[in-house]
């Protein structure tokens, strides 16, 4: 998605006459989704408007009524071209679900239970907790408007750091490095079960915090951590861009020494 | 310590960072010890001062530090120097992700997409970039999965001293939606799951 690797090496320009939008140019092409959702921002959302807007009872949210206005937004947004986030149907599961469930005679269990089980309860309690942040939200929009009318001293780069560059890693020790880690990583235990979604940009991110962290760190503890050999791979690519953007430099006292992580202070 | 004020006007003067009252103390500290409690009654004095010579700036307390900034009076004038457009202000999916974040941490993607009923990997992403949220560590469940916080500079943003100072703090750490998940781990007691996974991990240090 937003995996554009800045200034990468092609540079293949667009032609004058190449006028037809294929598909993504540069990194606009997610923006377009982004812009679509913003109707409502999600399923949640929606529910709340609706409940606002027909003074709905929160806590006995009428189920056929509701499930009907909320087919009805689907409907329209599917009529306006929107991209229905997959978010929206699942809520719609629910929703018909839920409406079902009330419909059904009540089941034996509940005759174990103390309180009457509604099957609305979760979805209302879902709803209460949103509309709690969705509130907190707005303070906090009003807090960051206040922090705008402040203004604190520039950043300052003549804080010179006296420290001498010890040996600059060639590629291969790294790529060397970087073997040894994935062999070690074949031995461990590794699994994938909920997979974190990847790119090399996000990991650029993630390298460039540790270096706020800490000015200097190592390259095994990079991958420590690491869930995934595909984890092990993206976050390798992503030092390898930073290196070559000139970002970071890796170097070692002395040749054996453990490979280390710096940022580029020029 | 009439000198010490001044010493102290004078690292604030030239920091833009917060500067941790064990910090000044440290660098005020020279053979006989300072100690960080003279230094925030310093720091007292020298917010009274500027406030009873209506100066055009003040001492704040912020994420864990001192600082100083201009009145937000003088906004307008200080704005046409820069000739800078107002900073880009945070959008409300980013908004609503950076709460749930900020009341919830530790907190997983899976967990935050819980609250919001959405996806939420572009806001990450974004969130990420801005460096208002870091990682740090994994959740010990199935798939290992990241563990978002907020960082010091979500304190700068919203000119907070700590997590304490965030609205209705209490009363939001505390989950009400009963997962499958959370009634797993409270072993399934009673009433409103609030786990101990819940409490925030105090303020942000780095």
């Amino acid at each position: 998605m937003n995996g554009e690797i800045p200034g990468t090496p092609n540079g293949d320009v667009p032609s004058l006459g190449d006028i037809m939008p294929k598909g993504g140019v540069g990194g606009s092409c997610s923006e377009g989704y982004r812009v679509k959702l913003e109707i409502f921002e999600g399923p949640l959302d929606l529910l709340l408007y609706l409940i606002r807007r027909d003074e709905i009872d929160i806590y006995d949210i009428p189920m056929t009524n509701i499930t009907g206005q909320y087919m009805e937004y689907l409907d329209i947004m599917r009529m306006l071209d929107l991209d229905i986030a997959s978010d929206f149907l699942v809520m719609a599961a629910t929703l018909i679900y839920i409406k079902s469930r009330m419909l059904l005679p009540p089941e034996e269990r509940e005759e174990e239970e103390e309180e009457e089980y509604d099957p609305r309860m979760d979805l209302v309690r879902q709803l209460l907790e949103y509309r709690k942040f969705k509130d907190v939200a707005t303070q906090l929009q009003a807090m960051e408007e206040e922090r705008e009318k402040l203004f604190r001293r520039a950043e300052q780069d003549n804080l010179p750091k006296g420290e001498q560059p010890a040996l600059d890693v060639g590629i291969f020790e790294l790529l060397s490095a970087f073997s040894e880690v994935l062999k070690r990583s074949d031995a461990g235990k590794l699994r994938e079960i909920v997979e974190d979604r990847f790119t090399v940009s996000d990991r650029i991110v993630y390298i460039l915090g540790m270096l706020r962290k800490s000015a200097a760190i190592k390259f095994y503890s990079l991958f420590t951590d690491a869930a995934s050999r595909t984890e092990i791979v993206v976050t390798f690519l992503a030092l390898l861009e930073l290196m070559r953007s000139k970002k970071v430099r890796v170097r070692q006292e002395r040749a054996f020494d453990p490979i280390e992580i710096i940022t580029c202070s020029a | 310590m009439n000198d010490i004020k001044t010493i102290i006007e004078a690292l604030l003067f030239v920091t833009g960072e917060p500067l941790a009252p064990k910090d000044i103390a440290d660098i005020l500290s020279d053979g006989e010890r300072v100690r960080t409690r003279d230094v925030m009654n310093a720091i007292d004095e020298l917010k009274a001062e500027y406030a009873g010579t209506g100066r055009s700036f003040a001492i704040e307390n912020i994420a864990g530090g001192y600082r100083l900034h201009t009145l937000p009076r003088f906004e307008r004038w200080i704005a046409k120097l820069f000739k800078q457009p107002t900073k880009s202000r945070l959008s409300q999916p980013s908004l609503e992700t950076l709460a749930i974040i900020a009341y919830r941490q530790p907190i997983t993607r899976v967990e935050i997409e819980r609250v919001r009923g959405v996806n939420v990997d572009g806001v990450i992403r974004s969130l990420m970039d801005r460096g208002l949220i870091t990682i740090r560590g994994r959740k010990p469940v199935a798939g290992r999965p990241f563990l978002y916080l907020t960082t010091r500079e979500f304190l700068e943003h919203f000119g907070l001293k700590d997590l304490g100072e965030l609205p209705m703090a209490e009363e939001l750490r505390k989950s009400i939606t009963r997962t499958k998940e959370t009634t797993l781990e409270v072993n399934s007691s009673g009433a409103e799951g609030s786990t101990d996974e819940n409490r925030p991990a105090g303020r942000e240090d780095s």
